[in-house]
């Protein structure tokens, strides 16, 4: 078993004719995007605390947590309408509030969640306390959204250099529809969206790239291998040829996540739940989406960019 | 491709094992090292720890200016006899607007006012700190932009420096005190459950000076008299007291002070020390004023009010007023670390307990083990002897990860334990690209020798494209990320840069020594 391969995903010749899917792989994905874009409005993300600012403590109770108990010795307190919910194990609990004006009153209503746990669930232990003032929290907001649209620009722009225009225009109108689904996605899962959610779309946004460079790399090279065959059917040998490697890839990036969602820990399973499924999405968009938008745009240029040889060498540096 | 000189083999093998030797300090102990060894530093989500980022309060310090600079121009203009005239702060425009009683003055008053004037910097770059023109509504004294800034700068440079001071003072272990932008300041207290108490510490200014008070003056009047304020007692809620604007003495002369009790009484009281200058001043003070009250008045409110009983020539002294053994101390330790040029307050707070510290790295390293195994096993079935060869070059991958973030004193935080992880998974995509290359070619007919050497030079365009998107963007998260996420981005991109080592370099030594090795007559692919 240590020499030879004992498994492949796909027998090699195979010719599947993804093309023939094209619109369909477009209309599910145009949908499924509104869709996504719909429900950023309404019901909206559940903005983390990094972005929506307030006061977040994470409590362990003594067994199992009484959240109605809890949230009655918070009321007592003087505390108004408090958040609590459970936090992945039953011990632990999540109370959250809203942001205070002064790190004094920050401190005040820390030490009053304090006090009503003590009455309610004598034993619990506070074992992490978040305060975000509202500046702040606008703040890291923007840097987040920044970081997401710099890095789209210098993806456009990379691809853009590196091969043609077509190839970079079809990446990141794709990207921009793994974006929005991965959006809609948080919003319907209810996953809390802080930095580390940025994090998350950001990774899967360098990996749905890497899936869709390895196809393009490959239909470059088919462009000039047969200069002949009609671009639908190169695209389509194109990911055929790499079709072992995407899902080679995806296979490992998914197995690398999966264990960080089921013992990552409350903090993480959010994250890598994004990467599952940022993963499925950015693999299937490198062929349902990318390759289409390659095909509508080149149809006629990029062919007979292929025979110009002066264009072909420029485009490969 | 294929060949590799014996230069080049000792130096990718010299790489590897110095990568392992530089990972042990850190993976036998992070965060603490062993003698010389640089380490990574277990993030405060790990080790648990208080973060705060502190705002200085940049009004209050070019108010603070403002005021020095309108006490300066009142005591200008009375010099230059300029009489009468009015003067207002204008805050929002950062300056003062002066207009003389007699227009036939205002040229008195300009040149009066221009002597206030001081340059900024040295040589061609200096410049005067006031901006002095004379309008329509009288004559603008405003403070110069480079100025201001240069004033913020200075404020945050000594708020940084006070905080280690009052934070040493604790005895917290470690703590890091870094500038964050213009005006913030970055605190973090590695152990430091619950931050409450330094909070406390760092939101007072703890400016105390000594001032006269007045006795003439009725605190309960609508308006004090010109030179005198009312200021609340702190033992006395809702009193006031009449006391000269004046400073007699001020802290930044004192050398020590302490908490003690007073041996008759037993009350908690702080004894302090003045320097020579604040010996001398308040020598003279004392013996002017003997049988009258002055005023110790920390941050615009009166400690307590003594009276002088005979000169205090020997600079020690004591305040007393209501303490408790805590607040003496605490009084104490502000005293001697100085005030702050402005207020802080605190914008944003975390603090992990060393519990969900201790689980998360239980999470992470679980997540690590089971996912490192898992992917290790799908290279082994899908790519035989070269997915092996894969996965040792997949251990070395993480070995030179922990070397290069153990030599740039990374800090490890729970994110970034997500992103060795991710870079595990992601790294052996530059083995599947070659082996995959590799099998394709073998399949168009080549020998094994002409199939390797065609599968990495065709498979290396492609890894450098799709890893050089992926860096690009993780760059932008550590600029842009802040906390736990950079931690992220660091270890990802750090892992780009490693894995290209490995799964190009390595991998390939290792398969073309197997090739020399064993000449097979066909690949396992």
């Amino acid at each position: 078993m240590f020499m030879r391969p004992m498994l492949r995903f796909v027998p090699d010749g195979t010719r599947i004719r993804f093309m023939r899917g094209r619109f369909l792989g477009i209309a599910v994905s145009a949908v499924l995007s509104t869709l996504s874009v719909v429900l950023f409005f309404y019901p909206g993300l559940n903005l983390g605390i990094d972005f929506a600012g307030g006061i977040v403590m994470e409590v362990r109770t003594e067994g199992p947590a009484d959240l109605a108990k809890i949230r009655a010795g918070l009321a007592q307190q003087g505390l108004r309408e408090p958040g609590v919910q459970r936090f992945g194990a039953p011990d632990d609990v999540l109370v959250r509030l809203e942001a205070q004006k002064s790190a004094a009153a920050t401190q005040a209503v820390v030490n009053k969640v304090r006090a009503g746990l003590d009455a309610a669930q004598p034993g619990s232990k506070v074992l992490r306390t978040d305060a975000v003032g509202p500046s702040v929290s606008a703040e890291l907001y923007r840097n987040g959204m920044l970081a997401l649209g710099i890095s789209l620009l210098m993806i456009l722009v990379y691809i853009w250099f590196r091969f043609e225009w077509q190839f970079a225009v079809g990446a990141v109108v794709t990207l921009l529809l793994d974006i929005t689904k991965t959006i809609g996605f948080l919003a319907v899962t209810r996953f809390e969206f802080d930095l580390v959610m940025v994090a998350a779309i950001l990774t899967v946004l360098g990996y749905s790239t890497n899936d869709k460079v390895v196809v393009y790399d490959r239909v470059r090279e088919n462009l000039r291998k047969y200069k002949a065959m009609p671009l639908r059917e190169l695209i389509d040998l194109s990911i055929n040829e790499t079709l072992n490697r995407t899902l080679g890839t995806s296979a490992t990036v998914f197995l690398a996540s999966l264990p960080l969602a089921l013992f990552g820990g409350a903090t993480l399973s959010g994250f890598a739940w994004v990467m599952l499924f940022g993963i499925v999405v950015g693999t299937s968009s490198s062929i349902f989406i990318a390759a289409p938008i390659l095909l509508f745009l080149g149809e006629h240029r990029l062919r007979r960019e292929a025979q110009a040889p002066a264009k072909t060498a420029k485009a490969t540096p | 491709m294929l060949y590799f000189s014996r230069l080049k083999t000792i130096l990718v093998l010299g790489i590897c094992v110095l990568g392992v030797l530089l990972a042990i300090p850190s993976l036998l102990s992070p965060s603490t090292g062993i003698g010389p060894f640089r380490t990574i530093r277990l993030g405060l989500d790990l080790r648990g720890g208080s973060y705060l980022l502190m705002e200085v309060d940049m009004g209050a310090v070019i108010k603070e200016r403002l005021d020095g600079l309108a006490d300066g121009a009142r005591r200008a203009l009375e010099r230059a006899h300029v009489r009468p005239y009015t003067l207002a702060i204008q805050a929002p425009q950062d300056r003062l607007l002066v207009k003389p009683g007699d227009p036939g003055q205002q040229e008195a008053a300009l040149a009066a006012l221009r002597d206030l004037q001081t340059t900024e910097g040295q040589g061609i770059g200096a410049r005067p700190d006031l901006d002095i023109a004379a309008g329509p509504d009288g004559i603008a004294v405003a403070l110069s932009q480079a100025a201001l800034l240069e004033r913020a700068n200075q404020a945050v440079q000594q708020s940084i420096e006070i905080v280690r001071r009052r934070i040493d003072e604790t005895g917290v272990a470690d703590p890091i005190i870094t500038r964050q932008g213009q005006d913030r300041i970055v605190v973090q207290l590695p152990g430091v459950e619950d931050p409450n108490r330094i909070k406390q510490l760092l939101g007072k200014t703890a400016r105390m000076t000594f001032q006269l008070v007045d006795e003439a003056a009725n605190p309960t009047a609508p308006v004090p008299p010109p030179g005198v304020e009312f200021l609340p007692l702190t033992d006395k809620p809702g009193q006031k007291i009449a006391v000269r604007k004046r400073v007699e003495v001020d802290g930044a002369n004192l050398t020590d002070a302490r908490a003690g009790q007073n041996p008759q009484t037993g009350d908690w009281v702080v004894n302090f020390a003045f320097d020579s200058l604040g010996t001398r001043r308040f020598a003279d003070v004392s013996r002017a004023n003997v049988g009258h009250p002055f005023a110790i008045v920390l941050d615009n409110k009166v400690i307590s009010a003594p009276v002088i009983r005979e000169p205090i020539t020997g600079g020690r002294g004591q305040i007393s007023g209501n303490f408790t053994a805590a607040s003496a101390t605490d009084l104490a330790v502000l005293l001697r670390a100085g005030a702050l040029p402005a207020p802080l307050t605190v914008v944003e707070e975390r603090s992990v307990g060393p519990e969900l510290g201790a689980d998360s790295i239980r999470a992470g390293a679980i997540s690590l083990g089971v996912g490192f195994v898992l992917v290790i096993g799908f290279m082994g079935v899908f790519y035989g002897l070269f997915g092996w060869i894969a996965n040792l070059a997949l251990v070395f991958n993480l070995f030179l990860m922990l070397a290069v973030l153990s030599l740039l004193q990374a800090t490890l935080t729970l994110p970034g334990m997500a992103g060795i992880l991710l870079t595990l998974g992601m790294a052996v995509d530059a083995n599947i690209l070659i082996n995959e290359r590799i099998r394709e070619e073998v399949k168009n007919g080549r020998t094994p020798l002409n199939a390797m050497e065609a599968g990495f030079r065709r498979a290396y365009a492609t890894i450098i494209d799709s890893n050089a998107t992926a860096f690009l963007a993780h760059v932008m998260l550590f600029i842009f990320g802040s906390g736990p996420v950079r931690g992220f981005a660091v270890t990802i991109t750090v892992g780009i840069v490693t894995t290209l080592f490995t799964a190009t370099m390595l991998a390939r030594l290792l398969m073309v020594r197997w090739y020399a090795a064993v000449r097979p007559a066909a690949l396992p692919v």
